[in-house]
């Protein structure tokens, strides 16, 4: 059984309509990339699957489970098994690193504050942020706030993670530190589903590539089909604008 | 007995507490029009004058801003009387309200030299405008465009504020309600019926004001 | 003129009347300083509640809108009468400070609710998402990422409100409330000359009013800078 299935979802910005029909699943272990031009509606995809926007229609499955967007205790369950982390990292400026990464398992799961920060303690450890467990994210570098960011998305023990343009945010010379870490989680079997512009980073990792065009998935495949046999023509433009050979 | 609600002897009375309102505007307009034109000499006194202007000005401004537009009406209407200044109740409300609204305009004023990009002045200059061109077509919009908001937060401010000329008698929206209170004994009524006309008032006004300063100065402003 | 003056001033400045005007300068303060502390409170719910979601509170919603936007237009002078008569009628028998107190809680709320709610705006609309994102619920977000963030916005304004409203507390003199505006012209009338009487009057308001003013632009200048995030 598919960990995530969607089925003909639809989303809109008011009468805007953003995704159109969009299907396709992902088995546990997966790593999906999803690739596009901009405006193509990927971020949005994200936004909606952690119901950060409602969906005007179709339908998403968990492990089988059909997810009501309207029900407000589906969205919370939701949100315990999908972790999201943003591209402008969006960690809370009034914390310091590590009350960032416990908060939410201390507040929503309820865990003990001391079980909530060892465990903190061991992830920020494996980003490579050990050290910097009381600053405040204003101190730190865009590519250590978004390490804490997947820290922390990582704290509520996801089974899926999902990842919005992580790096594009950032200077060059922070991207890679990022990219080390998300192959961390690809070689630990994380169920992941990111969006990038990191086409070199796109290829090696994922298992699966979806190329979006106008809000509609128009072309999957593996990385090897989708960048060096396209078929269908707007995948193939994009794609020879962005690798060069 | 209990106080019951009744409107009956207010409805017919409504077109006496209107011709009030309109006395309301009136004051405000006319003490923001002279509160404009101490303002722009207060501002330049300010922004160009030497120690000796300037000081009195920023004394005058920070007395004014800091004391209640009642009490200063109060040594207007009662105090000058012994010095040999009589005036009506109309008019030490419109002096006192001028002077007051003279300060705050100052400060608005002020604000507004100093918001003046020197690199706008010398593009217009580069592109060969004069001194006056300047002022017209770059100097002037861009200080209408930052003061327009505050000058009209202003005004609402000042009609609200001309509710307190009933405290001398004189006959604008509250000194009329005052009026029919003492007549029908219907305070409840009649004093929320003067708060629908002065909310009324006040909305209309910002409205006209957003829609006017959107149009005339290309200035941003909120009616909510 | 100016002799009549002096002449007054010693019997002016006896040892009872300047506890008089010190004991009104003082309700003069607490009028102003508590309704708006309350005002502040009740604000910051009516803040919080018009910022919230869906249809089932949409009702409360109304009814704040409706408070705030009216509240703000009408002149203090209008409200003291308003809630001066309503006691009347409702037979409470209070003190009209307390009547005053209400009065100025009313209107403090209604623009200390803005204040609020323009601070809470000011916090990114990306930790709002992170917050929701993982789970925290509307007022867990308030309480731990929004609010300690915003107040350092709302506090200068709302604290500006209150010296401001310092000279709006004038207006309670008009229901027998002894504050100072009512001293002064307890003192003209006991026969005293009115430049000397309101003259006092006017320079204890400015010793009142001005180094709070100060105090104010000092506290938003050390606040400010923590906005530049």
């Amino acid at each position: 059984m598919p960990q995530l299935e969607l089925v003909d979802l639809r989303a809109s910005y008011g009468d805007v309509p953003v995704l159109d029909r969009i299907s396709f699943s992902v088995e546990k272990g997966e790593i999906i990339s999803l690739i596009g031009p901009s405006g193509s509606g990927k971020s949005t995809l994200l936004r909606v699957l952690v119901g950060l926007l409602p969906p005007s229609g179709g339908t998403v499955r968990v492990d089988g489970e059909a997810i009501d967007y309207r029900n407000k205790v589906d969205v919370r369950k939701l949100r315990s098994r999908l972790a999201i982390v943003f591209q402008q990292y969006n960690l809370f400026q009034n914390m310091d690193v590590l009350r960032n990464v416990t908060i939410a398992p201390v507040k929503i799961k309820g865990q003990p504050q001391a079980d909530a920060e060892a465990y903190a303690k061991q992830l920020l450890d494996r980003v490579g942020l050990g050290h910097k467990l009381h600053a405040f994210p204003d101190e730190l570098s865009g590519g250590q706030q978004q390490r804490v960011a997947i820290a922390r998305a990582l704290a509520l023990r996801p089974e899926i993670v999902l990842l919005d343009e992580v790096t594009s945010a950032l200077d060059p010379e922070l991207v890679n530190e990022v990219l080390d870490v998300v192959r961390l989680l690809a070689a630990d079997g994380m169920t992941m589903f990111f969006v990038s512009h990191e086409m070199a980073f796109v290829r090696e990792v994922s298992s699966k590539v979806l190329f979006m065009a106008d809000g509609h998935v128009t072309e999957s495949g593996t990385p090897a089909q989708i960048f060096d046999s396209p078929q269908q023509p707007r995948t193939r433009e994009f794609v020879s604008k962005i690798l060069r050979h | 007995m209990a106080y019951s609600i009744d409107f009956s002897d207010i409805w017919p009375r409504l077109p006496y507490l209107l011709g009030g309102a309109w006395l309301s505007l009136q004051i405000a307009f006319l003490a923001f029009c002279g509160g404009m034109v101490i303002g722009l000499f207060g501002a330049m006194a300010q922004a160009f004058g030497g120690p000796w202007v300037r000081r009195p000005v920023d004394a005058y401004v920070s007395l004014f801003t800091n004391t209640p537009q009642l009490v200063q009406i109060y040594f207007i209407f009662f105090a000058l009387p012994d010095w040999g200044v009589l005036l009506s109740p109309y008019h030490a409300v419109l002096i006192g309200m001028t002077l007051n609204a003279g300060a705050y305009l100052t400060q608005i004023q002020r604000a507004g030299f100093a918001s003046v990009h020197r690199p706008e002045i010398e593009a217009a200059e580069t592109l060969g405008f004069s001194k006056l061109q300047s002022v017209r077509y770059v100097i002037l919009p861009h200080i209408m465009r930052t003061l327009f908001p505050p000058l009209s937060n202003l005004y609402i401010l000042m009609t609200l504020g001309t509710s307190m000329a009933a405290v001398f008698g004189v006959e604008e929206l509250t000194g009329r309600a005052f009026n029919v209170n003492s007549e029908t004994f219907r305070s409840i009524e009649v004093f929320s019926l003067t708060a629908v006309v002065y909310i009324l008032i006040t909305f209309v006004a910002t409205f006209l004001l957003a829609g006017a300063g959107r149009k005339l100065f290309r200035a941003r402003m909120n009616v909510f | 003129m100016l002799q009549q003056l002096f002449d007054a001033a010693p019997r002016f400045f006896s040892y009872y009347n300047i506890l008089f005007l010190l004991q009104a300068l003082v309700a003069t303060f607490l009028l102003s300083l508590v309704g708006c502390v309350l005002g502040f409170l009740l604000g910051f719910v009516l803040a919080v509640t018009r910022r919230t979601t869906g249809w089932r509170m949409a009702p409360l919603r109304a009814l704040v809108v409706t408070y705030t936007e009216a509240f703000r237009r009408i002149p203090f002078l209008v409200t003291l009468m308003l809630v001066f008569f309503a006691f009347q009628a409702a037979r409470l028998d209070t003190s009209v400070f307390v009547v005053a107190l209400c009065s100025v809680c009313l209107i403090a709320t209604a623009f200390i609710a803005e204040i609020v709610r323009s601070g809470l705006d000011s916090v990114h609309r990306n930790q709002w998402d992170a917050a929701t994102a993982m789970n925290l619920s509307y007022l867990q977000t308030l309480r731990y990422v929004v609010v300690p963030q915003a107040w350092k916005v709302m506090l200068p304004p709302a604290f500006s409100f209150f010296v401001l409203f310092i000279k709006d507390t004038a207006l309670a003199s008009q229901i027998g409330v002894i504050e100072l505006t009512f001293a002064g012209k307890v003192m003209a009338n006991k026969g005293f000359p009115a430049a000397l009487t309101f003259g006092t009057v006017l320079v204890l308001y400015f010793a009142l009013s001005w180094p709070l003013a100060r105090f104010g632009r000092w506290m938003e200048a050390r606040l400010a800078p923590a906005r530049a995030r």
